[in-house]
C-alpha cells in the first residue's frame, strides 16, 4: 500500500488480549497472550505453569508405588493411560513382567480411557463452538464409562487401578454386561455425532481449512497422537512399537491427509471405532489367571540404570523417563514426556493469521489437558 | 369475547369522563393503563419465557431442566430474579461511569418501547402508529448502540471486542432484514402493522412471501444476537462479550431486554407472516400470543442445535446470500403484483 | 532410509568426532551415545539427516550431584527404532549447546530444563521459565533446592 494512501487512514495498533488464565475454553490454565489486529491473530505467546504441581520432584520422595497416583493426576481426562505408561516403564526398570490376565485387563482399560478422552475432547470442541447440546450428547455417552470405571475403581476420574506387575484387583462382574452394552452402541452413538457435528454446515466451516498443519512442521514440533495422523503421518505406537499386548489385536489407525482442525476431529471419531475393536476383542480372548505378578513388598532398582518407555496416550505420545538408582525404592529421577505440553508449541505456529474464533476451535482440537502440560 | 378488552378500554374512558375529565385526559390516563399492562407483560413473558427456555434446552439435551422450585420448577425464574435483586451492584473502577450505569436502563427502555406499535388484536395496539414498521424496524437497531454503551463503557478488552462484533452484526444484518420486509409493504401498501394483519385475513403472507420469511427469520436471529448468531455475547470466546463486567441488577437488565426483544420480534414476525391475530376457534388476541410462542420455541430450537457461526462467514453469509435475496425477492413480488393484477383486469 | 544398523552407525560416528569425544554406551534397556556436549548438535544433525532419525521424542536433564547429564531420545519413526545420547556437563554453571535449529520441538523442553534444572542451551532464541513464575529463584529439579527455605519463602514467614 502506498505511504500516501496510508495517511488518510486512522491508525491502527494492535491489541493484546489475555485469554486465559481464567477462561472458559482454555481447557485448565493455560494463559494465551493474544495480539490481535482486530479480528485477526498476530501472535500468540503461550505461558504456562498454572497447574504445575512439581510431580518430578514429588516422584523422588515417593516409591515406585507410592507415586502411581500421582500418574492419574497428570492427564486427568485419560484415567488409566498415564498410570500404564509409568507402571509398565517401572516394570521394564525392574524387569517384572505382568501376567497375561493382567495385560488384557489393562488393554481394556486403556481403550475404555481413549474413548473417554477422545468423546470429551469431541464433546468440548463442540461446547466451544457453540454447540451445547452436541457437548452434552458426547459427556452423555462418556458417562457410561465414568460409571464402568467406578464399578471397577470406585473413583471415576482419576483411576489408581494399576499396579507394578499388573492391575489392583479383578474386574466386578457387572462390568463385563455394561463394556459389552457400550461397544455395541458406540456405532449408534456415532451416528448421533456425526448428525449434530459432523453434517452441520457452521460447524465444517469452522473447522476445515482452520489451523492448518502440515506434516513437516508437525514432525519438526514433535507432534503426536491424532494430531499427528490428521496431519497425514502414519504413526501410531501401539502398532509400530507395541508395548503391553498390542502385537496381537486387529486394529487399524486412522490417517488424514487434510492437516486441518476438520481432520483432527475426524480422526478422534475414527479412532473411537478402533478401539471398541480392541475392547471387543480383549473381552472376547481375555484369559483367567492372576491379576497380579508376584513382586516383593518394596520394589527396589537392581541397578544404575534408566529407562525410557512411551505409550501412545490419548492426546500423543507419552513417556515416562526414569533413572533408578541400585538398591534405592525411589527413583532417582523421573521425567514425564508430556504430549499436551509438546502439542501445545505448534499453537502460535498454526494460529497465526487466523481469526480469533479459530483460536478457540485450535485449542479444541489439539486437546491440551494443562493438568499435563504443566506437570 | 372477541371484544373484551377493547370493551374495557372504552369502559375505562367512558368512566374517566362522567368523572369530568376532558376526554383527552381520559386518553391519557388509559395510554398509562395500557403503558403500565405492557410492562407488566413484558416481565411475567420474560419470566415464563426464560423458565421455558431452559426446559426446552433440557429436553433437547435429554435433561430435566430446573425441577426444584414449584411444580416443573416454574418458580425458578423468580428464585433467580430475587437473587439477582439483592445482588451487589458491582461498578469496576476504571468503567467509563454514566455509560456503563445507563446503557441496560437504554436497553431495557427501548425494548419496551418496541410494543407500543404491535397489534395484539384487532384495533388492540397502543398506538397504532401508520408508520408502525419502519418505527419498530429502527427501534430495534437502536439496541445495538446500548451493547456498544455497555461494551465501550465497561473499559474491558472482552466487552469491546463483544460490542464491535454487536454493531458490525447489526450493520450487516439490518440491511437484509429490510429489505426482506419491503415485499410485504408492496403487497399491503401500507406500513401501519394493523393494516398489514388486516391484509392477511385470508392468505396469511407466508405464502405469499416465502422467501422474505426465511431471510428476515435469519436476519432477526442475528439482530436478536441469538444463537447461531451470539457473537457479541460468545460465552467460550468473550467470556460474556458486552456484559461481562455487569452483575446483578444490571446484568439482569440486560437478559431482560434480550428476551423482551426476543418476544418483540417474534411477535413482529407472526404480524407480518403468520397472519397477526387472525385464526379459528380462539379470540383473536390470544392468537397472536400462541403463534408467538410457537416463534419463540422455533427459536430456541435453533439454538440449542447449532453452532456459533464465525464472524467473517456471518458477514460474507450476509452480504453474498442474503441481501441477493432479499432484492431477489423484491423483483418477484413486483412481477407478482403485476401479474396478479393482470389476471384480475381479463 | 538406510536399514538401521547400530554397529555402522556408531563405527561411522566414531571415525568422525574420536573416541576422546564419543563413548558407547548400550545398557540392558537402550542403546546410547556418551558424547561430549560441543558435539552434540552435529551428531544429532548426522542421525537426523543421514540415518533418518527423524523424531527427538525427549529431552531431559538428569542432576548427578556431581555433574548434570543431559538426554535425548531419538526414534525414527514410523518404526521402534531408537537412541539414546547424553551428555554430562559440569554442574557449575552449565552449559549445553541448543538443538532447537535441528529439532523445533526442543524449544520447550529446552526452557522446561532451564527453568526446573538451571541448564543453559546457548543459542536458544527464548531461554524463559517455562512451568514456573518469572520471578522464581533457583531451579526446583535440582538435588541442592533447598525445600524447606522456599516453603517458608512462599508461606511469609521468610524473605520479603
Amino acid at each position: 500500500m502506498s505511504a500516501e494512501k496510508a495517511t488518510h487512514q486512522l491508525p491502527t495498533d494492535h491489541y493484546i488480549v489475555n485469554v486465559g488464565p481464567q477462561h472458559p475454553s482454555t481447557h485448565g490454565g493455560a494463559h494465551l497472550q493474544t495480539v490481535l489486529d482486530g479480528e485477526i491473530i498476530v501472535d500468540t505467546v503461550v505461558k504456562l505453569g498454572y497447574v504445575h504441581r512439581s510431580v518430578e520432584k514429588i516422584a523422588e520422595s515417593k516409591t515406585f508405588t507410592q507415586f502411581i497416583p500421582y500418574t492419574a493426576r497428570l492427564d486427568y481426562l485419560s484415567g488409566c493411560l498415564p498410570p500404564l505408561a509409568y507402571t509398565q516403564a517401572v516394570e521394564k526398570l525392574l524387569d517384572i513382567f505382568p501376567t497375561e490376565r493382567a495385560e488384557y485387563i489393562r488393554i481394556i482399560m486403556a481403550e475404555f480411557s481413549r474413548i473417554s478422552s477422545h468423546l470429551l475432547c469431541i464433546g468440548s470442541l463442540a461446547l466451544d463452538l457453540g454447540a451445547t447440546t452436541a457437548c452434552i450428547y458426547c459427556v452423555r455417552d462418556r458417562e457410561q464409562i465414568m460409571d464402568m470405571f467406578e464399578m471397577v475403581g470406585g473413583q471415576r476420574l482419576l483411576l489408581s487401578f494399576l499396579r507394578v506387575g499388573g492391575v489392583s484387583h479383578d474386574l466386578p462382574e457387572n462390568f463385563y454386561p455394561a463394556a459389552r452394552r457400550f461397544i455395541k452402541e458406540l456405532p449408534k452413538m456415532i451416528d448421533e455425532y456425526h448428525a449434530v457435528i459432523t453434517g452441520n454446515e457452521i460447524l465444517q466451516r469452522r473447522l476445515k481449512g482452520v489451523g492448518r498443519l502440515s506434516t513437516e512442521d508437525a514432525l519438526a514440533y514433535g507432534v503426536t497422537g491424532p494430531n499427528l495422523r490428521a496431519s497425514g503421518f502414519d504413526y501410531d505406537i501401539r502398532r509400530d512399537d507395541p508395548y503391553g499386548i498390542y502385537d496381537r489385536f486387529k486394529f487399524e489407525v486412522p490417517i488424514d491427509s487434510g492437516g486441518d482442525a476438520w481432520a483432527r476431529y475426524l480422526v478422534r471419531v475414527e479412532e473411537l471405532v478402533q478401539s471398541a475393536r480392541i475392547i471387543e476383542q480383549a473381552l472376547d480372548s481375555l484369559p483367567e489367571g492372576d491379576i497380579c505378578a508376584k513382586t516383593p513388598r518394596l520394589l527396589k532398582a537392581p541397578e544404575n540404570q534408566d529407562v525410557y518407555h512411551h505409550i501412545e496416550s490419548s492426546k500423543g505420545e507419552l513417556g515416562f523417563y526414569i533413572v533408578g538408582a541400585a538398591g534405592k525404592d525411589k527413583p532417582h529421577r523421573l521425567h514425564v514426556r508430556a504430549p499436551s505440553f509438546i502439542n501445545l508449541q505448534v499453537l502460535p505456529m498454526i494460529c497465526r493469521g487466523a481469526k480469533f474464533q479459530d483460536l478457540i476451535t485450535n485449542i479444541a482440537t489439539l486437546d491440551p489437558v494443562l493438568g499435563e502440560a504443566d506437570r | 369475547m372477541d371484544l373484551w378488552f377493547t370493551n374495557i378500554a372504552n369502559y375505562i374512558v367512558q368512566l374517566l369522563m362522567s368523572w369530568g375529565f376532558p376526554y383527552f385526559w381520559a386518553d391519557l390516563i388509559l395510554l398509562l393503563i395500557q403503558w403500565m399492562c405492557v410492562l407488566a407483560i413484558v416481565v411475567l413473558d420474560v419470566i415464563i419465557l426464560i423458565w421455558l427456555e431452559r426446559k426446552a434446552a433440557g429436553f433437547i439435551q435429554m435433561r430435566l431442566g430446573p425441577n426444584r422450585l414449584g411444580p416443573f420448577g416454574i418458580f425458578q425464574t423468580i428464585a433467580d430474579a430475587i437473587k439477582l435483586m439483592t445482588k451487589e451492584d458491582i461498578i469496576p473502577n476504571k468503567v467509563d461511569k454514566w455509560i456503563f450505569l445507563t446503557a441496560p436502563l437504554f436497553m431495557i427502555f427501548i425494548s419496551v418501547m418496541l410494543y407500543l406499535v404491535l397489534p395484539i388484536g384487532e384495533g388492540l395496539a397502543v398506538v397504532d402508529l401508520d408508520v408502525g414498521l419502519l418505527y419498530f424496524l429502527s427501534l430495534s437497531s437502536l439496541t445495538t448502540i446500548c451493547v456498544l454503551m455497555a461494551g465501550w463503557g465497561s473499559n474491558n478488552k472482552w466487552s469491546l471486542m463483544g460490542a464491535m462484533r454487536a454493531v458490525a452484526q447489526m450493520i450487516t444484518y439490518e440491511v437484509p432484514l429490510i429489505l426482506s420486509l419491503l415485499g410485504i409493504v408492496m403487497i399491503t401498501g401500507s406500513l401501519r402493522l394493523s393494516d398489514i394483519v388486516a391484509a392477511q385475513s385470508h392468505v396469511w403472507l407466508i405464502i405469499m412471501q416465502p422467501l422474505a420469511l426465511i431471510c428476515y427469520f435469519i436476519a432477526a436471529t442475528a439482530e436478536l444476537n441469538r444463537g447461531p448468531f451470539d457473537m457479541p455475547e460468545a460465552e467460550q470466546e468473550l467470556t460474556a462479550g458486552a456484559y461481562t463486567e455487569y452483575t446483578g441488577m444490571r446484568w439482569a437488565l440486560f437478559f431482560l431486554a434480550e428476551y423482551t426483544n426476543l418476544v418483540a420480534v417474534s411477535a413482529l414476525f407472526v404480524c407480518l407472516f403468520l397472519g397477526g391475530w387472525h385464526g379459528p376457534f380462539l379470540p383473536q388476541w390470544l392468537w397472536i400470543p400462541v403463534k408467538t410462542y410457537v416463534v419463540i420455541c422455533v427459536f430456541f430450537w435453533i439454538k440449542w442445535t447449532f453452532p456459533r457461526i464465525r464472524m467473517d462467514h456471518l458477514m460474507s453469509f450476509s452480504w453474498k446470500v442474503l441481501i441477493p435475496l432479499s432484492l431477489l425477492n423484491i423483483v418477484l413480488t413486483g412481477f407478482g403484483i403485476e401479474i396478479f393484477a393482470w389476471v384480475r383486469g381479463l | 532410509m538406510s536399514a538401521f544398523n547400530w554397529e555402522n552407525i556408531f563405527t561411522d560416528l566414531l571415525n568422525q568426532f574420536g573416541e576422546e569425544k564419543l563413548q558407547r554406551q548400550d545398557s540392558r534397556l537402550s542403546q546410547g551415545i556418551m558424547a561430549e556436549a560441543a558435539i552434540v548438535p552435529e551428531v544429532l544433525c548426522i542421525l537426523r539427516d543421514q540415518y533418518a532419525f527423524n523424531h527427538l521424542a525427549n529431552l531431559t536433564v538428569t542432576d548427578f550431584e556431581d555433574e548434570f547429564e543431559v538426554i535425548y531420545h531419538l526414534y525414527q519413526i514410523p518404526g521402534s527404532q531408537n537412541i539414546v545420547l547424553k551428555s554430562r556437563i559440569k554442574r557449575v554453571s552449565p552449559n549445553m549447546p541448543s538443538v532447537t535449529e535441528l529439532f523445533p520441538t526442543a524449544d520447550w523442553q529446552e526452557r522446561e530444563a532451564f527453568d526446573l534444572m538451571g541448564v543453559t542451551f546457548t543459542g536458544h532464541p527464548n531461554l524463559i521459565r517455562v512451568l514456573l513464575p518469572d520471578d522464581f529463584e533457583g531451579h526446583p529439579l535440582r538435588k541442592d533446592f533447598n525445600r524447606r527455605e522456599w516453603q517458608e519463602v512462599i508461606s511469609g514467614l521468610k524473605g520479603d
